[in-house]
């Protein structure tokens, strides 16, 4: 294992420590835990908390600040944050208007969440929460349903905007769900990441392998097969994303995300071609955001999200934000 | 059989039991899930033996299991931690303010524990589960209560029952959790928070019979 770190127990705190760091009149660190809330907290909007393992980073921590999360919860390394934890944060960001949940579709991540709101109501905070469900590679109409990946960030930023307005809590829920009804994403992984704990690879994968489908841990996907072009490679994806959803005569945002071992170079390759593939289905691309978002440390590979815009969806996604990662 | 002896020491017993089956926990848990729920159990479980001295100078068997129930949410990780501690902060309502805790609290405690988890997972019997120890096990006991039967006798007949749903989780395919992703490859594998639960009532019987025995 070759990873510039200390002691593997110590990493998600000083992550969390090391971000707050860079970014001292934007957040802060709770003391001893990887929790980040903004400063200049909210009296009377309603406060948005995202919580998801570490090992995602710059998510969920990065997406803290004006117009985006009023608090982020990471748990340990691919682990859901403990519903102690996801109080902690609740606790420190609520005021009268409540509190909005976004929640990755991941057993765990529910489970945990469900019980953390479940011990607030209890305290008299208001709670809602929206749920992310936008793997496309992952079915409907199983009782789990799908799982979330990356396209949460498009909903941060969604949701952050229309709580700045001062919306009440029903309010931003349902222009949340608008936005995550209107949101689809699907990943590819080439490469394993590695899990700092014991150096062992998050999965198995041959060394002229790839599997489309799969999720951030390492969950299977739809298909494994050889390495392809990444002409081939996004239109495979595209169309598991359009056979999904009709976005024709839409406009959209397009997030290509990294998952942290793709250089970003090969992201701006692959969007060449989604910008046309898109043109040529009637898609018109509003803006195209392209990056590591929302990672799996050094796994190989990438993800596309599509989000469709309403006029006011396009305006909250063009409103102001000033996070470690993402400004307007 | 009502006191708190009985209640520190079928958390010793239960936790001695899960601690000596982790691997085995890991095992099965690698089979349709991440393979942790072992080392997962034994952390908590290890964390539970350290506190027994401290839980020993408490006299409300509610707050003891609320102890219990607030070092799984914190402890435990994973899906594990808010069912198991639903499972335990549920009890421990029904308790709360009790010194002791006759045969009928035990069994009823373990219905309210049951249905929290099924509240809390949005889950029932069939899903591949730890419910599929939980519910069978709920009924054999209170079964064997209106029998009139001794509290060994319930709880072998909670291990029992849950030793069967154990079986049954075999034989079907998960719907929830992780392993759901699997679907039909799921069945043959037998779910490993429901082996839990079953090690859990077959320690306590265990126990009860040799606390009897004395």
């Amino acid at each position: 294992m070759k990873k510039f770190i200390n002691r593997p127990e110590d990493l998600e705190v000083e992550v969390a420590r090391g971000m707050a760091l860079a970014k001292p009149g934007l957040i802060r660190q709770l003391p001893g835990t990887n929790i980040m809330v903004r400063r200049n907290l909210k009296k009377d909007r309603v406060a948005l908390v995202f919580g998801c393992g570490s090992g995602h980073e710059p998510a969920p921590n990065g997406f803290v600040g004006y117009g985006m999360l009023d608090a982020a919860i990471p748990g340990k390394i691919f682990s859901s944050p403990t519903p102690d934890m996801i109080l902690k944060g609740i606790k420190e960001v609520q005021n009268e208007a409540g509190v909005l949940c976004l929640i990755v579709n991941y057993t765990g991540d529910v489970l945990n969440f469900r019980m953390a709101m479940e011990m607030a109501q209890m305290e008299g905070i208001a709670l809602e929460s929206v749920l992310i469900a936008d793997d496309v590679a992952t079915q409907k109409n199983k009782s789990v349903g799908r799982r979330g990946l990356a396209g949460v960030v498009l909903i941060m930023k969604i949701a952050g905007a229309e709580a700045e307005m001062g919306t009440d809590l029903y309010g931003v829920k349902k222009v949340a769900e608008w936005a995550a009804a209107g949101l689809r994403t699907v990943g590819v992984a080439c490469r394993p990441c590695i899990i700092p704990a014991d150096g062992s690879p998050s999965f198995e994968l041959g060394e002229q392998e790839m599997e489309i489908g799969m999720g951030l841990h390492g969950e299977p996907g739809v298909l494994r097969c050889g390495m392809m072009s990444a002409k081939d490679t996004a239109k495979e994806m595209l169309d598991l994303i359009l056979l999904d959803c009709n976005y024709e005569k839409s406009e959209v945002v397009v997030l290509i995300n990294g998952l942290g071992g793709t250089p970003i170079m090969e992201l701006y390759v692959l969007n060449e071609f989604i910008h046309d593939y898109l043109a040529e289905h009637g898609i018109r691309v509003y803006d195209t955001m392209v990056g590591n978002f929302m990672t799996s440390m050094e796994m190989g590979g990438f993800s596309i999200s599509l989000m469709r815009l309403d006029p006011h969806l396009k305006a909250l996604y063009d409103a102001a934000a000033d996070t470690s990662v993402f400004k307007r | 059989m009502t006191g708190k002896e009985f209640m520190l020491a079928s958390l010793k017993a239960i936790s001695q039991e899960i601690i000596a089956h982790e691997e085995e926990l890991n095992r099965l848990d690698n089979a349709i899930g991440d393979g942790d729920h072992g080392t997962n159990m034994a952390r908590f479980c290890r964390i539970i033996l350290q506190d027994l001295p401290e839980l020993a100078e408490q006299e409300d068997m509610g707050k003891i299991l609320q102890h219990v129930g607030m070092r799984c949410i914190t402890e435990i990780g994973g899906s594990a931690g808010p069912l198991f501690g639903k499972f335990y902060l549920q009890a421990a309502m029904a308790n709360m303010g009790n010194s002791c805790m006759e045969v009928a609290n035990w069994v009823v405690s373990f219905e309210e524990g049951t249905m929290g988890v099924s509240q809390i997972g949005r889950s029932v019997e069939g899903e591949k589960t730890m419910l599929d120890a939980l519910f069978p096990a709920d009924r054999a006991m209170q079964e064997a209560l209106e029998e009139g039967r001794s509290f060994q006798d319930i709880l072998l007949a909670g291990a029992e029952a849950a030793q069967k749903g154990v079986e049954y989780t075999k034989t079907i395919q998960a719907s929830k959790g992780r392993a759901a992703y699997l679907g039909m490859r799921s069945i043959g594998h037998q779910d490993p928070g429901a082996t839990t639960i079953m090690l859990m009532l077959q320690a306590m019987h265990r126990l009860a019979v040799e606390m009897q025995a004395e």
